[in-house]
């Protein structure tokens, strides 16, 4: 076997991924000596410019810093200045919220799971590719965003950046009969995410884990989605390359107030992006987090679909720990978002109002979502006429940027120690670990309180 | 002698300082999707597709505006190779919601938001990519229809000018059969100065239209201001209802200047 010496990879345009960033690998001989996720999205410095504008701005300013999860910014926008307020969105208005955020879940997993990330598994370089040899289950994937995006469109007017959210509850709320020819389509929408489960976990998985402790919102009797607080699960402290399936080990918790107390971003030289940590600790949020905390609290159909596909029983403490599966903890995500949509158009009934009113005060609120890609944290602190004076916006992929660069490292790393792959192959493989994690790139870029890192600077 | 194959046209899509919502409005056409591939070749499209082939392409489409100095030799590199160029959406368009930077000292924001702004290299203006190369057509919208972004896609193909009107969002009201918000509730709505193209979404849902789709081709302030005043909006409101997602579009900004003025 040939030695091959030191070498830098440098994958300048991630493909297939929501926003820009690229890849920087130094290897020397069969160490890999760095792993980096630069992200060079230009900044758009949403914190800066939040400063001065209305209370009731921000759901739809924010929404614009993805076109790919608008409501999760929009309901944790919401969250974080009624927490200000004072003021508690329950009742109907809290289904019909939860309701459009499942429109938004099944729309974006299913935008991953078929478009992004299912091409990898067939080694295509794309979904259109994909469809000449899978045309049926690209057809399905298609219909089942579509359910998702008339979910969204019924409730907020359009699929990106809806207009009908608003601080309080909504501008306009639907009768029931409104929802109705929902109901049909998600019937539908609920075999295709059953039938979709089953494809993606007849895919090959390489043998993979992750120790990366794990952070995801969650409430005593529902699979957390548009609230919750913050629950940590520690990695596990064996030594070894960890297994692809642990044990749960006891969570954790801190108040969503508590949130920038443990979770600290710091500014790093090779990204636009904040790298977040987890009272110090590398962590992880999105579907594998979300599954290993509230898994237990699936629909009884997506419950059993997991079981099925092999991700371990939750009630039974198993937790899945390889990020390659993260595609089909995304489809029983998908399942349990039909399944709840469903649920909650039934026991819907019409609110007297399509809103509760919220006036201002001073002072600062919080509030966080578990966005399709994991736990996003919006604060901001307001005057006594409602101009906001700050604001500090925690998105999933910057807290997942250490997770996804440590899995880079490793990944690398296994490969260089069990064979001498290509420059080409290692490119495949890196691209693949970040597709696990769906980062949202343009998300990532814009960042307000952080403490300077001057012994990695260097500058 | 036999014909040859006919070439598919090759489509490119491109992204600068943006959120990906009108790329994926491309995605969003689920019905469509798969016909369109047929029709087009998708030559590059980082977001849906990891092989991506050099140019010439036949279609650019273009999203996000121009914040830094690599956009700017990115973006004249695109019109090069391309043989039409179009922007989808208010970031490509009218410089976009990150556009605030351009009344604000870019220093002090970096230094608001980065710990080391020395790390981080961006121009003192979001410029739309008018500013810099000549556009074939411009298409609205935070974020863009997905009808019309079809109907400029199809136009392209049977080489024709897309059919998109330029009137204002009263128009769309009028065709839905809506009834007027403002005339009805006092309800602000900029809908007489915004460009058609959304179907008048935000009234339907009893909300003024916040003008996503910036200006419509005709606008008169001077009548329109006033109105927004007798509704309940003082300066400040109506300077930052102006000041959004279509800030850097020069009737909005003037109209913005004006009020600031007063």
């Amino acid at each position: 076997m040939t030695h091959r010496g030191s070498r830098v990879l440098h994958v300048g345009s991630l493909s297939r991924v929501e926003g820009e960033g690229s890849l920087h690998l130094r290897i020397r001989g069969e160490e890999v000596a760095e792993a980096r996720l630069a992200i060079y999205e230009p900044p758009r410095f949403f914190e800066a410019f939040l400063r001065g504008r209305s209370y009731t701005e921000p759901p739809d300013i924010t929404s614009r810093i993805c076109g790919i999860c608008p409501v999760a910014y929009q309901l944790s926008a919401c969250r974080a200045i009624e927490d200000a307020c004072g003021v508690t969105v329950d009742g109907q208005l809290a289904a019909l919220r939860r309701l459009i955020y499942c429109g938004e879940w099944i729309e974006s997993h299913t935008l991953h799971v078929h478009l992004l990330h299912a091409p990898d598994f067939h080694g295509c370089a794309n979904v259109v590719e994909l469809a000449r040899s899978r045309r049926a289950d690209v057809e399905r994937g298609l219909r089942l965003k579509q359910a998702g995006n008339a979910i969204i469109e019924l409730l907020g007017g359009r699929a990106v950046h809806p207009v009908n959210v608003r601080l309080g509850g909504f501008h306009r709320v639907p009768s029931r009969s409104e929802l109705r020819p929902l109901e049909e389509q998600l019937r539908r929408a609920r075999e295709d995410a059953a039938l979709t489960v089953r494809w993606v976990a007849g895919f090959e998985f390489p043998e993979a884990g992750c120790d990366h402790d794990l952070l995801a919102l969650a409430e005593p009797d529902r699979y957390a989605i548009e609230s919750g607080t913050p629950t940590v699960m520690p990695a596990p402290h064996t030594a070894g390359l960890p297994a692809t399936s642990r044990r749960a080990l006891p969570t954790r918790t801190f108040g969503v107030r508590e949130f920038g107390d443990h979770v600290v971003e710091r500014q790093v030289p090779h990204s636009t992006a904040l790298h977040a940590r987890l009272d110090g600790r590398r962590h992880l949020t999105g579907p594998l987090a979300r599954y290993a905390i509230s898994g237990r609290l699936l629909s009884p159909i997506a419950l059993q679909a997991a079981q099925d596909a092999g991700l371990g029983d939750p009630r039974q403490g198993v937790v899945c720990r390889n990020p390659y599966r993260s595609i089909v903890v995304r489809a029983v995500e998908v399942l349990h978002a039909v399944d709840e949509a469903l649920r909650l158009i039934d026991a819907y009934e019409p609110p007297p109002r399509p809103y509760v009113d919220v006036p201002p005060r001073a002072g600062t609120g919080h509030g966080a979502t578990e966005a399709p890609r994991g736990l996003l944290h919006h604060s901001y602190t307001l005057d006594a006429e409602g101009t906001v004076t700050d604001a500090v916006l925690v998105p999933p992929t910057a807290q997942n940027q250490d997770a996804i660069e440590e899995d880079l490292r490793r990944t690398v790393q296994e490969h260089l120690r069990s064979g001498d792959p290509t420059d080409a192959e290692l490119t495949a493989l890196c691209e693949r670990a970040v597709r696990n994690h769906d980062p949202c790139i343009s998300c990532s870029t814009h960042f307000l309180d952080l403490t300077v890192d001057r012994a990695g600077g260097g500058h | 002698m036999t014909a040859e194959p006919r070439r598919r046209p090759r489509l490119a899509v491109w992204k600068f300082a943006s959120c990906d919502g009108c790329q994926l409005t491309l995605l969003d056409c689920e019905d469509e999707l798969l016909g369109l591939a047929e029709q087009v070749e998708i030559a590059h499209f980082l977001e849906a597709s990891s092989a991506s082939a050099p140019g010439p392409y036949d279609l650019s489409l273009v999203e996000g505006s121009v914040t830094t100095a690599q956009d700017v030799d990115r973006i004249h590199h695109i019109r090069a190779v391309s043989r039409r160029l179009v922007t989808i959406g208010a970031c490509a368009t009218a410089g976009g919601v990150q556009a605030l930077r351009n009344y604000a000292d870019v220093a002090e924001f970096q230094a608001a938001v980065y710990a080391r702004p020395d790390y981080v290299a961006t121009l003192a203006t979001s410029t739309p990519i008018s500013a810099h190369v000549p556009v074939d057509f411009e298409l609205r919208g935070c974020p863009v229809d997905r009808r019309q972004l079809l109907e400029v896609i199809t136009a392209h193909l049977a080489g024709r000018r897309p059919a998109v009107p330029a009137h204002s969002v009263c128009f769309e009201c009028k065709q839905r059969g809506t009834v007027c918000v403002t005339v009805a509730h006092g309800t602000p709505c900029l809908g007489p100065v915004t460009h058609a193209g959304c179907g008048a979404i935000c009234p339907t849902f009893g909300r003024g239209c916040y003008g996503c789709f910036g200006p419509s081709d005709s606008t008169n302030f001077p009548a329109f201001v006033p109105l927004l005043r007798r509704d309940g909006m003082d300066t400040l409101d109506v300077v930052r209802v102006l000041r959004t997602f279509n800030t850097a579009a020069p009737e909005f900004d003037a109209a913005s200047r004006k009020e600031l003025e007063r």
